[in-house]
């Protein structure tokens, strides 16, 4: 039954954001560790990332925030996920990230917080080992 | 397991949306047991009008897509959206990113948009497409608009899968018309040049239009192949396209076409499904050291390709 596909992610930048470099280079380091990556843009409302993410059924949603409105977004998009029972996919967020609101983010279920300078193989790992692995076998 | 399919099934019918995404997941990985539901949808389908929109990158297509289905959103129909962009051959990767020029449609819940990459198989895409556009269908969406990037031989046979096949060329991207593919020309049922803000606009519909006259069985068809200026940038020529695109399905609906159409579709559907099966026997049937050695008793002209053929096919039991 178990199939190998390539992992599937949404790189999307939450809130009124124009920080983009970040985005990008991830997207595109993924896409060359072998992932089908959709990127949204910048601009993203919480409703437009869990929306996209649930019509792409992805592995992962990565989070990539610099404006310092992380602690109003986040919460949102993770309550909208809970609300329409998306239970399975990583979150997991990288940018600005002050040091003491990560516990809080991770309480929010978010899984990585990656600050500037994290080398980009630490971010392939980490998306790898932590996609919920039965989403890999794709059943129904 | 059979059960978990007909729940989704029922789910996806009943117009959820996580179950058509799920579907589609299935479909694109060709999960075992799939077909069983794609035969349950199928007796669902057949509504929806499937609209091709091809072009060179950066022509305006997302921007385009985007802005007819806010048009027949308008109009009050359901619209589906299947973006399909190329896997890099290098890293088995791909970067999907129509969906930033469509973000703003996200809000809608009448507005289901897919992005697909092409995963470097020829054949398996176009019967992807075909199947993850009868989930959609079936799901009540009409219409399903699917934007390729008019390249290959891939794109040419997605865009057989639909009804209305739309060319979309832009000013200013130097001899774009004389680039035109000849396969897609041949499928063409309307062109579009975007960007008609830009100058050069009017020369690009001058070209296409002289390159129709010189395609004499295009010409004479009962169809007359519009060509639509649109500026997406001021919203222009949107609502004239959606009507043009209206008139087209009317067209093939009154002079039977589209029924024609579709049952072609379907028997290079059947024909399609048969030969992956041949082929899959093949592969059972004959070991690689074996095939090694038919290919070297070939090439030292101990043997020919056509008696070795033969054989196969009568171990394979297709000939008597
Ligand atoms: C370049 C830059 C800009 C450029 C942005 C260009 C662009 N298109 O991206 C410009 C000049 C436009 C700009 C503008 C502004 N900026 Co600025 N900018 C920066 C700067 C110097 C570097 C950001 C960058 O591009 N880094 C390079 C990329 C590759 O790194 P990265 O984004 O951090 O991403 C890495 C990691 O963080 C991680 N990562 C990132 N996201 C994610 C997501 C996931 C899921 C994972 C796993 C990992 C991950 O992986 C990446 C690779 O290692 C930072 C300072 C800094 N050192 O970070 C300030 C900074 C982000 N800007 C800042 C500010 C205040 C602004 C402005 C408001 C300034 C102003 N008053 O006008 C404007 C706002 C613009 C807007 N519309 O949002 C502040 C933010 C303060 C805060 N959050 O509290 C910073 C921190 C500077 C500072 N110290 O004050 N900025
Ligand atoms: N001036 C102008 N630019 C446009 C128009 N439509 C699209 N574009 C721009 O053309 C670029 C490519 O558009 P996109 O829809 O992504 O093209 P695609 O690659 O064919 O899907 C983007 O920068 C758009 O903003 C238009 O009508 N007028
Ligand atoms: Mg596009």
């Amino acid at each position: 039954m178990a199939t190998t596909r390539p992992i599937r992610v949404l790189v999307a930048k939450p809130g009124l954001d124009g920080h983009d470099r970040g985005a990008k280079v991830i997207a595109r380091a993924l896409r060359d560790a072998g992932m089908e990556v959709i990127y949204t843009g910048i601009r993203q409302t919480p409703e437009m990332i869990v929306e996209a993410a649930i019509q792409e059924d992805v592995d992962a949603i990565l989070l990539s925030i610099l404006s310092g409105a992380h602690m109003a977004l986040f919460p949102r998009i993770m309550e909208l996920l809970k609300q329409n029972g998306v239970t399975d996919v990583l979150v997991a967020a990288g940018g600005i990230l002050p040091d003491e609101d990560i516990p809080a983010i991770k309480a929010m279920g978010i899984k990585g917080c990656f600050g500037p300078g994290t080398p980009i193989e630490q971010i392939i790992q980490f998306v790898r080992e932590n996609i919920h692995p039965e989403r890999l076998q794709v059943e129904v | 397991m059979q059960n978990q399919h007909r729940n989704l099934i029922e789910r996806l019918l009943s117009g959820d949306r996580r179950a058509l995404a799920r579907m589609v997941t299935l479909i694109e990985n060709e999960v075992p047991g799939t077909r069983d539901s794609l035969a349950e949808l199928h007796r669902h389908a057949g509504r929806a009008h499937i609209i091709g929109i091809t072009g060179a990158p950066g022509v305006g297509k997302s921007t385009l897509v985007t802005q007819l289905t806010r048009e027949f959103r308008r109009r009050e129909r359901r619209v589906a959206v299947i973006a399909v962009d190329p896997t890099s051959p290098f890293s088995g990767g791909a970067l999907l990113g129509d969906r930033i020029r469509m973000m703003e449609l996200a809000g809608d819940p009448g507005v289901f948009i897919r992005s697909m990459a092409s995963r470097g198989s020829l054949g398996g895409l176009s019967a992807a497409t075909r199947d993850v556009v009868r989930a959609m269908d079936a799901a009540g969406y009409d219409p399903i608009l699917i934007e390729t990037v008019g390249t290959g031989q891939a794109e040419v046979e997605i865009m057989r899968a639909a009804h209305s096949v739309m060319v979309v060329c832009a000013p200013g991207l130097g001899d774009e018309v004389q680039a035109l593919k000849a396969g897609i020309l041949e499928i063409a049922d309307l062109f579009v040049v975007s960007k008609k803000d830009k100058p050069g606009a009017n020369q690009t519909a001058a070209e296409l239009a002289m390159l129709l006259s010189l395609a004499p069985e295009r010409r004479t068809a009962a169809w007359r192949i519009p060509i639509v200026l649109t500026s997406a940038l001021k919203g222009e020529g949107i609502d004239q396209l959606v009507d043009a695109l209206e008139r087209h399905r009317h067209f093939l609906q009154e002079s039977g076409l589209l029924q024609q159409r579709a049952q072609r579709q379907i028997r290079s559907e059947i024909e399609a499904l048969i030969l992956q099966k041949v082929l899959q026997h093949l592969g059972e049937e004959i070991s690689p050291d074996e095939w090694q050695r038919l290919l070297s008793e070939i090439s030292e002209r101990a043997r020919d390709p056509y008696s070795v053929a033969r054989e196969l096919e009568e171990r394979l039991g297709l000939v008597r």
